[in-house]
C-alpha cells in the first residue's frame, strides 16, 4: 500500500480529532460548572451566580455547534479513512460507538429544552434538573467514546479466526483493561479544564476591567473547582502511569527514554538523545520511574529493548508526556497558591502577578489535553489495534485523502476564526455588570406584579 | 421470531425515515429564509424559522449520524464499501453539515443580518441532500468497482445516469414540500396568517415537482436495476397508499383548514413510499456486494445493539415527546409568547 496515503490519512484524522479534542473538552467540562454556578445561585438566593449559569450557557452553545460538527466529522472519517479498520473493528465495537451517539442524542434533547426554558418554570430547581441529562449525557458519552480507544490500545473481548474477529463479546471488548484508567483521566481532565478556561476568562476580564463582585465570585468558585479536580486529575494519571508498566509496558517506556530492563528504574525529566541514542542533559530522579510504574522503588521496569524495533513507538512521545504532565503540576500549584492568597487575605486583594498566572493556566489546560492525547496516540504506534491491525492496514487505499486534508484544514481554521470572532462580540458589548441591573431589573418586576394579588 | 439483522436494518431504515422528515423541515427552513429574504418577505416567516428550529437543531443531526453509526454496526461491511467509494461525496457532505451547523450558533447569537451566512444556510439545505442521495443511488449497483484492495467510485457512470439526477432532484423538491407543509402546520398553531399564506403557496406548488420527481426516479429505477424495480412492484399498494396520501395531503392544503392533518398524511406519502422502496431493495444493502444476511456483525454483538436499541429509545422516546410538548404543541410558546 502507498505509504504517502497512509501518512495523509494519519494527518487529516489528527488534525480533525485535534480540532474537535478542544471542544469536546469544552462540552464535558462546562456543562457540569454550569450546573454548580446554577445550584449556587438558587442555593445562596445570589442572582451573580443566575447569571453566570446564563451567560457561561450562551456561550457554551456556540462551542457546542463546533464539537457537533467536528463530532459528525469525526464519526463519518472513522470510516471514510480508515474502512478496513471499521470492517473489522466495527464487529467488537459497534457497541460503544452506537451508546455514544445514544449518550449524545439525551444531551442534545436536554440542552435545547435547557436553553429555552429559563423563566418557564415556577419552582427555580426544575429548571436546574434539565442539567442533568446534560452533565450526565456528556459524561457518558466520553465514557462510550473513550473505551473504544481503550479498545484499541487494549484489545479484548474476541477471538482471532483466520483474520476475523470471532466469539465476539461487545461488553467484554467496552469493559477492557485500559477503560478505568482512560475514563478517570479524560473526565477529570476535562473538568478541570473546563474550569480552568472559565477561571482564566474571570481572571482576564478582573485584570483588563478591575474588581467587581461578578467576577471575583466566578473567579473563587472556578478556582475551588481547579483545585479539587487538578488533585483528582493527578491521581487519575497516577493511576494510567500503573496501568501501562503492567499492561503497556513499551508506551511508558518510550516516554522515559527507558530502553533497558532495569529495577529500580529512573525516572527522566526533559532532556535530548545524541546520536547514539544516549540521553543527554536530562534530570533524574533516582527509582522514581519504578516506583510511579509499580508503586515500589526497586520493581523491575521492561525496557524498549525487549519489543522489535517496528514496534516500538517514536521516541519523542517523551516530550508530550513530560509537558502534559508539567502542566498539570503547574496548574495545581497555582490553584494552590490562589487558595492561600484567598485564605491569607480573607478574599480581598489578588496580586496581578497571580492572575496572569491564572489566565496562562486556561491555554496550557487545553494543551496538556492535545498533548496527553498525542503521546496516548502516538505512543500505541505503529498499531490501529495493539497486536492485531498495524495502521497502514487500515488506511483508505484512495489517493484524494492529501487534497481532502488541505479542505479539512481550511474548514477549521474557518470554524475556529468564526467561533472565536462571536464569542468575542457576545460578550464584549455585553458586560455582566449591565447584564446584572437588566436582570435585576426584571425580577423586581416580576415581584412588583406578584406583590398587589 | 425475527432475525436480528431484519430487525436491524428495519429500525435503522425507520430511524432513516426520521431523519428525512426532520432534516427536510430544517434544509427547506434555510432555503426558504433565503428566499424570503431576496424577495423581502423574510420578516415573515424569520421569527416562525427561528422559533421551531432553534431548540432542535442538534436532534437533527443526531438522527443522521446515529442511522449512519448504527448501519456500521450492524453491517461492518458498509463501512468498508461505502467508506472506500464514498470518501469524496463524504467528505463534501461533512463540509457542508458543517457550515450549516455552526450556522445556527453564529447566526443567532452573532450576525443576524449577514446576507452571506444567509445564502450558506440556504444553499447547504439544497446541496446536504443532494450529497446524501449520492449514497442511495450507490445502494443500486453500478457504480462502484473492485480492482483487488481498491474500491472505486464510478464518477463518469455516476454523473452521466439519469437514474442519479432523478433522485438527486426528487430529494430537493422532497426537501422543499415537506418543510414547506411542515411551516404551514407551525405558522397556523402561531396563528401568524401572513407566513401561513405564503408557506401554503410554497406548498401547493412544491407538490407537483414532488410528484412528478417521484415518478421519474421510479422510470429510471426500472431500466437501471430490473430486480428492485419488479419487488416495489410487487408493493403496488404501498405505492397506492402513498399516491393516496399525497392527494388527501395536498387536497387539506387546499382545502385550508386542516394544517397538522395536512402534514401527517404528507409524512404518510413518504413513510409508504419509502418503505416500499426500502422492502424492494431487499435483500441487499449495496447491490450486489452486501445483503443483509452476509453483511450482519456478529450474533452477540447483534443482539447487543438491539439491546442498547431498545434501551435508548426507552430513555430517548419521552424526552423527543417532552421537546415536542414544548416546543411544538405550547400555544403560548408557538405564538411567540414564551
Amino acid at each position: 500500500m502507498d505509504t504517502d496515503t497512509v501518512l495523509w490519512s494519519r494527518l487529516l484524522t489528527g488534525l480533525t480529532l485535534t480540532f474537535h479534542v478542544i471542544f469536546a473538552t469544552v462540552g464535558v467540562g462546562v456543562p457540569m460548572m454550569i450546573a454548580i454556578a446554577e445550584f449556587a445561585g438558587i442555593r445562596k438566593k445570589d442572582p451573580h451566580y443566575i447569571l453566570m449559569a446564563k451567560r457561561w450557557t450562551r456561550g457554551f452553545v456556540i462551542s457546542v455547534a463546533v464539537g457537533v460538527v467536528t463530532g459528525t466529522a469525526i464519526a463519518l472519517q472513522l470510516a471514510l479513512v480508515w474502512p478496513n479498520f471499521m470492517q473489522l473493528a466495527g464487529n467488537v465495537i459497534a457497541l460503544p460507538l452506537f451508546m455514544e451517539v445514544f449518550a449524545f442524542f439525551f444531551e442534545a434533547i436536554f440542552l435545547g429544552i435547557y436553553l429555552y426554558t429559563w423563566e418557564r418554570f415556577r419552582n427555580p430547581y426544575t429548571h436546574w434538573v434539565l442539567t442533568f441529562p446534560v452533565v450526565i449525557g456528556a459524561g457518558m458519552s466520553a465514557f462510550f467514546i473513550t473505551t473504544v480507544n481503550g479498545f484499541m490500545n487494549q484489545p479484548g473481548g474476541f477471538v482471532m479466526e483466520n483474520g476475523q474477529f470471532a466469539a465476539v463479546n461487545p461488553v467484554e471488548a467496552m469493559l477492557n483493561t485500559a477503560t478505568p484508567s482512560k475514563v478517570l483521566h479524560v473526565l477529570s481532565s476535562a473538568y478541570l479544564t473546563g474550569a480552568a478556561l472559565l477561571a482564566g476568562i474571570a481572571a482576564y476580564t478582573i485584570l483588563k476591567n478591575g474588581e467587581s463582585p461578578y467576577y471575583k465570585k466566578a473567579l473563587n468558585l472556578m478556582m475551588s473547582v481547579v483545585l479539587v479536580f487538578g488533585v483528582f486529575s493527578a491521581l487519575a494519571g497516577d493511576v494510567s502511569a500503573k496501568f501501562l508498566a503492567k499492561h503497556q509496558p513499551e508506551k511508558l517506556a518510550a516516554a522515559e527514554w527507558h530502553f533497558e530492563t532495569e529495577s529500580g528504574a529512573d525516572l527522566l525529566l526533559l532532556g535530548w538523545l545524541n546520536a547514539e541514542r544516549k540521553v543527554v542533559g536530562a534530570i533524574r530522579i533516582p527509582k522514581a520511574l519504578s516506583f510511579l510504574g509499580f508503586g515500589d522503588w526497586n520493581a523491575e521496569v521492561k525496557g524498549l529493548e525487549e519489543f522489535p524495533m517496528d514496534e516500538r513507538p517514536p521516541l519523542a512521545v517523551h516530550y508530550l508526556f513530560d509537558l502534559m504532565v508539567g502542566i498539570g503540576f503547574f496548574v495545581i500549584a497555582v490553584a494552590l497558591l490562589y487558595a492561600l492568597s484567598v485564605w491569607r487575605s480573607k478574599g480581598n486583594a489578588h496580586s496581578k502577578r497571580l492572575l496572569w498566572l491564572i489566565v496562562f493556566c486556561t491555554p496550557l489546560s487545553f494543551l496538556a489535553i492535545e498533548l496527553g492525547w498525542f503521546y496516548a496516540e502516538i505512543g500505541r504506534q505503529p498499531w490501529m489495534i495493539r497486536g492485531y491491525l498495524r495502521v497502514e492496514e487500515a488506511a483508505t487505499a484512495s489517493p484524494n485523502v492529501r487534497p481532502l486534508f488541505f479542505v479539512f484544514l481550511l474548514l477549521y481554521i474557518v470554524l475556529g476564526t468564526l467561533c472565536a470572532i462571536v464569542l468575542r462580540r457576545l460578550f464584549r458589548h455585553n458586560p455582566a455588570e449591565a447584564e446584572l441591573e437588566r436582570h435585576l431589573g426584571k425580577l423586581s418586576d416580576q415581584a412588583g406584579k406578584v406583590e398587589p394579588t | 421470531m425475527i432475525s436480528y439483522e431484519l430487525l436491524g436494518i428495519a429500525v435503522l431504515w425507520l430511524f432513516l425515515y426520521g431523519y428525512l422528515i426532520v432534516a427536510s423541515v430544517d434544509f427547506g427552513a434555510g432555503f426558504f429564509a433565503y428566499y424570503a429574504r431576496l424577495t423581502k418577505r423574510d420578516h415573515m416567516i424569520n421569527r416562525l424559522i427561528s422559533r421551531y428550529l432553534s431548540p432542535v437543531w442538534e436532534i437533527t443531526n443526531v438522527f443522521f449520524v446515529f442511522f449512519f453509526v448504527g448501519i456500521v454496526g450492524f453491517f461492518p461491511k458498509t463501512a468498508y464499501y461505502y467508506g472506500s467509494a464514498l470518501l469524496i461525496p463524504g467528505s463534501i457532505a461533512v463540509i457542508l453539515l458543517a457550515i450549516r451547523g455552526s450556522f445556527y450558533a453564529f447566526e443567532n447569537y452573532g450576525s443576524k443580518e449577514n446576507i452571506v451566512y444567509l445564502f450558506l444556510y440556504g444553499a447547504t439545505g439544497l446541496l446536504i441532500p443532494a450529497s446524501l442521495s449520492v449514497a442511495l443511488t450507490l445502494s443500486e449497483g453500478g457504480f462502484i468497482a473492485e480492482f483487488g484492495t481498491l474500491v472505486r467510485l464510478q464518477y463518469m457512470t455516476l454523473f452521466t445516469s439519469p437514474l442519479s439526477w432523478s433522485i438527486v432532484a426528487l430529494a430537493i423538491v422532497s426537501v422543499l414540500f415537506i418543510s414547506s407543509a411542515f411551516l404551514c402546520f407551525y405558522a397556523s398553531r402561531a396563528d401568524d396568517q401572513p407566513a401561513l399564506n405564503l408557506m401554503r403557496t410554497y406548498a401547493l406548488f412544491w407538490s407537483t415537482p414532488t410528484i412528478i420527481a417521484a415518478f421519474t426516479a421510479f422510470i429510471y429505477l426500472s431500466q437501471h436495476n430490473e430486480r428492485h424495480f419488479q419487488n416495489m412492484m410487487g408493493l403496488w399498494w404501498l405505492l397506492a397508499l402513498s399516491v393516496g396520501f399525497f392527494m388527501l395531503g395536498i387536497w387539506l392544503l387546499y382545502d385550508g383548514r386542516r394544517y397538522g392533518l395536512a402534514f401527517i398524511s404528507i409524512m404518510l406519502q413518504f413513510f409508504c413510499a419509502f418503505f416500499a422502496y426500502g422492502i424492494g431493495h431487499y435483500p441487499y444493502i449495496l447491490d450486489p456486494y452486501i445483503t443483509i444476511q452476509e453483511g450482519a456483525t456478529h450474533e452477540s454483538m447483534g443482539f447487543a445493539l438491539v439491546i442498547a436499541f431498545i434501551g435508548g429509545l426507552c430513555l430517548l422516546v419521552p424526552s423527543l415527546i417532552l421537546v415536542f410538548k414544548l416546543f411544538l404543541f405550547d400555544a403560548d410558546y408557538v405564538k411567540g409568547k414564551k
